[in-house]
């Protein structure tokens, strides 16, 4: 792999950009892995890296039955906070920010990582109650929020109106370094990093079924021949029922759709995330000048990948009354993407009835934020069988009533 | 936009009239069922891509519950029928396999 650099790019200027080559290789399947990790999105890829960074596990193969960040990873809202209420999710989800913050030097990849601050809206009392309760548990746990009132958060976005009729803003919890990434970034530098130490990354791939002997797991079947692996990583998002199905057991998650879209790119107007959880929308301005947008999720089971119309129209009538000047935007894309939801609304990264199965799923509509932390948990659980980050995540929680519950704390836009 | 038809006051009612209500034909385990009974009624839900049977409620409507069988793959909707029964009517499962040879869901087909 050659090394990105300033002097690469005046390198290259000089020789007509003919020396770059592709950033990850696309090979055959070989006949053995020491692991597989089932989904090339961001967090198979990550946990793909750590193995190999962090554990020596470099015999590694990704499997992918689409092409390579082509799931949630490509269709989120690309926002990356930590202000969550559980100790727990704190821990994995501040692992992440503290891991996206030098991400790009740590791959040579620029994932345009960018701190500039989230704030989540408190539009009701009872919001304004929830969110100081989590400025407390956060300043226990050692994630920099705070919470700050109505002056100040017209200080920080002044495009937006702070005495609407129905939604005023009353306050927010402000955690000046969430921020953003860009989203497919992530996954093309995890990828490239991965195929640098020899990993190989296998698109257009299809798991079609999970071999097992004595209750262990020895392989997996997909469209392009039957490859054997010593651990198995089954890192899908929305299909994670389905692998689970094949492997022989089930999981306690339903798969229903989430949708985003964007405006026409406009001058820069909001230099910070904002997030409406009464209202359903959240809001940031890309580098490129769009609005993006993200919405709420259907409420059924849905397998569609595509949004509906009256649930962006919820969304966009809420922002505009606290950002009467995107009323006249055009808006020019709008998808959606197949998110796994767990009862509680935490992810689950868990060892699995099948021995040397490991899942890493259930992360609903905030797995974006979370990637660095995950693939960092997930590789340690699969490389030595027990991480401190991803203890609290098993499976048995549900059995137990260890739950996580983050459905209050995070609501929808999660 | 999701249509799904009532069975109870016979219209076709939109999503934004509707409240899913979750997997149909649940069966209830409470005190004194196995632990993996109750965890399962709990938390595990049928979650196919595919044929779903799942409770509605015409909730901007008439108010009532009834059960709908869809697709959840292509949002096709197979038809609805009352809530007032523990499996899905011969002629319901009929209409799924017309359009879906074959498919099986918990222990129907």
């Amino acid at each position: 792999m050659k090394h990105y650099s300033a002097f690469a790019v005046a390198r290259e200027a000089l020789r007509y950009h003919t020396g770059w080559e592709r950033a990850w290789r696309s090979p055959e399947p070989k006949k053995r892995y020491d692991a597989i990790i089932v989904g090339a999105g961001g967090h198979g890829l990550a946990t793909a890296y750590y193995l190999g960074k962090n554990y020596g596990i470099q015999n590694v193969a990704v499997i992918e039955k689409g092409w390579l960040g082509g799931g949630n990873t490509g269709r989120n809202t690309t926002i990356i906070r930590s202000n969550y209420l559980q100790d727990p999710s704190a821990a994995i989800y501040e692992k992440a920010r503290s891991l996206y913050e030098d991400l790009s030097q740590d791959l040579n990849y620029n994932i345009m990582f960018s701190p500039r601050g989230v704030i989540m809206l408190a539009q009701t009392q009872h919001e304004i109650r929830g969110y100081q309760r989590t400025a407390h548990a956060n300043a226990l746990q050692g994630v920099k929020t705070e919470w700050i009132g109505p002056e100040r958060v017209k200080e920080l976005v002044p495009i937006i109106n702070l005495d609407g009729p129905r939604y005023p803003v009353l306050g927010g919890l402000w955690q000046e370094r969430g921020g953003t990434a860009r989203h497919d970034a992530v996954a093309w530098g995890y990828a490239r990093a991965c195929s640098a130490m020899g990993m190989d990354i296998i698109q257009q791939c299809e798991v079609t079924g999970v071999r097992q002997e004595n209750g262990r797991v020895i392989g997996v079947d997909t469209t392009k021949g039957a490859i054997d692996c010593d651990k198995l990583g089954v890192v899908v998002a929305g299909h994670s029922g389905q692998l689970a199905e094949m492997a022989g057991f089930r999981l306690p998650l339903e798969a229903v759709a989430l949708q985003a879209l964007v405006s026409e790119p406009i001058k820069p107007c909001m230099d910070v995330v904002v997030m409406a959880n009464t209202v359903h929308g959240y809001m940031s301005q890309s580098d490129k000048g769009e609005m993006v947008i993200g919405g709420g999720t259907d409420g059924f089971n849905n397998y569609t990948q595509r949004g509906s119309f009256h649930h962006i129209e919820e969304t966009v009538r809420a922002l505009v009354e606290t950002f009467p000047m995107i009323s006249r935007l055009k808006m020019l894309r709008q998808w959606g993407g197949i998110v796994d939801m767990t009862g509680d609304r935490s992810p689950i990264l868990s060892k699995t009835p099948l021995q040397g199965c490991f899942i890493n799923g259930g992360w609903g509509t905030g797995g974006f934020k979370a990637i660095p932390g995950s693939g960092w948990g997930m590789a340690q659980l699969m490389a030595t069988g027990h991480s401190p980050l991803t203890e609290a995540f098993s499976l048995d929680r549900f059995k137990e009533g260890r739950f996580i519950d983050e459905s209050v704390a995070a609501g929808v836009a999660h | 936009m999701l249509i799904l038809n009532c069975p109870c006051c016979g219209v076709d009612a939109e999503e934004s009239e509707l409240a899913a209500g979750g997997e149909a034909h649940l069966k209830r385990y409470g005190p004194g069922s196995s632990e993996d009974d109750f965890h399962d009624y709990l938390f595990m839900r049928e979650n196919p891509k595919g044929v779903h049977f799942e409770r509605w409620r015409h909730a901007n409507g008439c108010g009532k519950w009834f059960h709908a069988a869809r697709c959840t793959q292509t949002l096709e909707v197979f038809g609805t029928y009352s809530a007032q029964v523990y499996e899905p009517p011969q002629e319901i499962k009929d209409a799924i396999t017309a359009k879906r040879p074959g498919w099986t869901w918990r222990d129907f087909s």
